[in-house]
């Protein structure tokens, strides 16, 4: 399954890449290749901006604009005006990501 | 056999703990590889309510079988449930569990939020002595954590690598044959009608008390009449309003999750209009239709009940494993101005039914 078109914020800098194969062991959707020793793209709508392949790049050639995938979130965030957190960890079991 | 010395204060005597091993940095608790009845219970409880909230084990480590010094160590969170599928999909082996306090909540979530991250897992590692423990700088993460975990910030602070495991913990055994290496299907998250299904619940359940508060608001509505609040027009109509209303929300919450691979489109809302159309559809024809409730109603109906649905498939965007921030706040964008202008739209159509029926020319 594969969510919106074009949408994705993933980016790598091949400049930075040392191809060390990384990116390719956390992403949980198999969004990344190896090619010509560098990681590249297979299928950017595979991507679900988690932040893993960033958080894990030691060369830093990977930028995603990570966040909750979640509407309640962003709708509470639309109203409160604040960064859309998830409500897992809410006092009366508010419902979880 | 005894329990470890660790575990005896009455709070923590956990009927999962077997027994105690001795290490160099003490003793640790031995955990049970198979899951009881109340295990099972509590896994129910915790899918169908807001006990999942308060769902936890204690942060440390904790032995499977008898590890020794060369013994793999595999990381978790103190979510029960996550918990206990890890000790449950790990039988026969003998590996350390290290148990980061993620305050309950289970691994991709907390990675998302930074719990369960290089900050916790590098504090734990030390906190517990491992480097004591074992012989090997080698320890097995769940994939769904590498969000929330630098590998190479931690190998830096702890000299302990991290190595990530499969997605699914019952694929340890055979990532731990293959020399801590994971197979591309190993690595890949997947998203099954029952991983679906069991997600559906707390879909619809934390709901319920606004979904009372409707009910009521809806039978004094049709009730309403100049004479004051009637019986017989508040169950006529009032009964269907309160039968759609769960049609509703069940389309978007259950129907639309456990038929989302076949439902047409990408957009979870216009996925969750298609199923509240259809269940509006066939309410109609089976029970409206004859019901001579006016052509207000059935356009309030056809209007009010699919964005219902909608709103409650948009929701289940943050039970995916597949859909992003960027989607989401388009679609959010573009869902929620339409929900507005349907829920005024029916309180106009509404309007108009009670004026007509009262008789007011």
């Amino acid at each position: 399954m594969k969510y919106l078109k074009k949408v994705v914020t993933l980016e790598i800098d091949t400049g930075m890449c040392t191809g060390c194969g990384m990116c390719i062991e956390v992403c949980p959707r198999g969004v990344f290749v190896l090619f010509e020793k560098k990681a590249s793209v297979k299928d950017r709508d595979l991507c679900l901006e988690c932040g893993a392949c960033e958080a894990n790049c030691e060369f830093g050639a990977l930028r995603v604009g990570r966040g909750v995938g979640c509407a309640s979130a962003i709708i509470g965030s639309m109203i409160s005006g604040r960064e859309p957190v998830c409500e897992c960890s809410g006092k009366d079991g508010g419902f979880c990501c | 056999m005894a329990q470890p010395e660790c575990c005896q204060s009455e709070k923590n005597r956990e009927p999962w703990i077997t027994g105690a091993l001795d290490t160099p940095s003490g003793e640790i608790p031995i955990v049970s590889t198979t899951l009881d009845k109340k295990d099972r219970m509590g896994r129910l409880r915790a899918r169908v309510s807001g006990f999942r909230m308060r769902y936890t084990v204690k942060p440390g480590l904790y032995a499977a079988g008898r590890p020794n010094a060369d013994s793999p160590i595999l990381v978790s969170t103190n979510y029960k449930l996550s918990f206990d599928i890890l000790r449950s999909s790990i039988e026969g082996l003998d590996a350390y569990l290290l148990v980061l306090d993620t305050k309950g909540i289970n691994v991709w979530c907390a990675a998302g939020k930074g719990t369960f991250g290089t900050e916790e897992l590098v504090s734990r590692i030390r906190s517990t002595n491992l480097e004591r423990i074992v012989r090997h700088r080698r320890i097995v993460l769940p994939q769904l954590g590498a969000p929330g975990v630098r590998a190479h910030v931690v190998r830096k602070e702890t000299r302990f690598r991290v190595s990530y495991g499969p997605v699914y913990a019952r694929d340890i055994p055979k990532y731990l044959e293959n020399g801590f290496r994971a197979t591309d299907a190993m690595r890949t998250v997947r998203f099954t009608l029952k991983e679906r299904f069991v997600l559906t619940p707390m879909e619809i359940v934390p709901g319920y008390k606004k979904y009372l508060v409707y009910c009521a608001a809806v039978f004094v509505l049709f009730g309403l009449q100049p004479e004051g609040i009637l019986f017989r027009p508040a169950l006529t109509g009032g009964l269907h309003f309160v039968f759609l209303g769960a049609l509703g929300i069940l389309a978007g919450g259950v129907l639309t999750p456990l038929l989302l691979p076949v439902l047409p489109f990408r957009s979870f809302s216009l996925k969750g209009l298609v199923t509240g159309l259809i269940v509006c559809a066939v309410y109609w024809a089976l029970l409206l239709r004859g019901a001579g409730m006016g052509i207000h109603i059935t356009a309030m109906v056809f209007l009010l009940f699919p964005a219902l649905s909608s709103y409650f498939a948009l929701n289940f965007t943050g039970s995916t494993p597949f859909t992003g921030m960027s989607g989401v706040k388009k679609e959010v964008k573009a869902a929620v101005p339409v929900y507005i202008v349907s829920a005024s739209v029916s309180l106009v159509l509404f309007t108009l039914y009670k004026i007509e029926t009262w008789g007011i020319p």
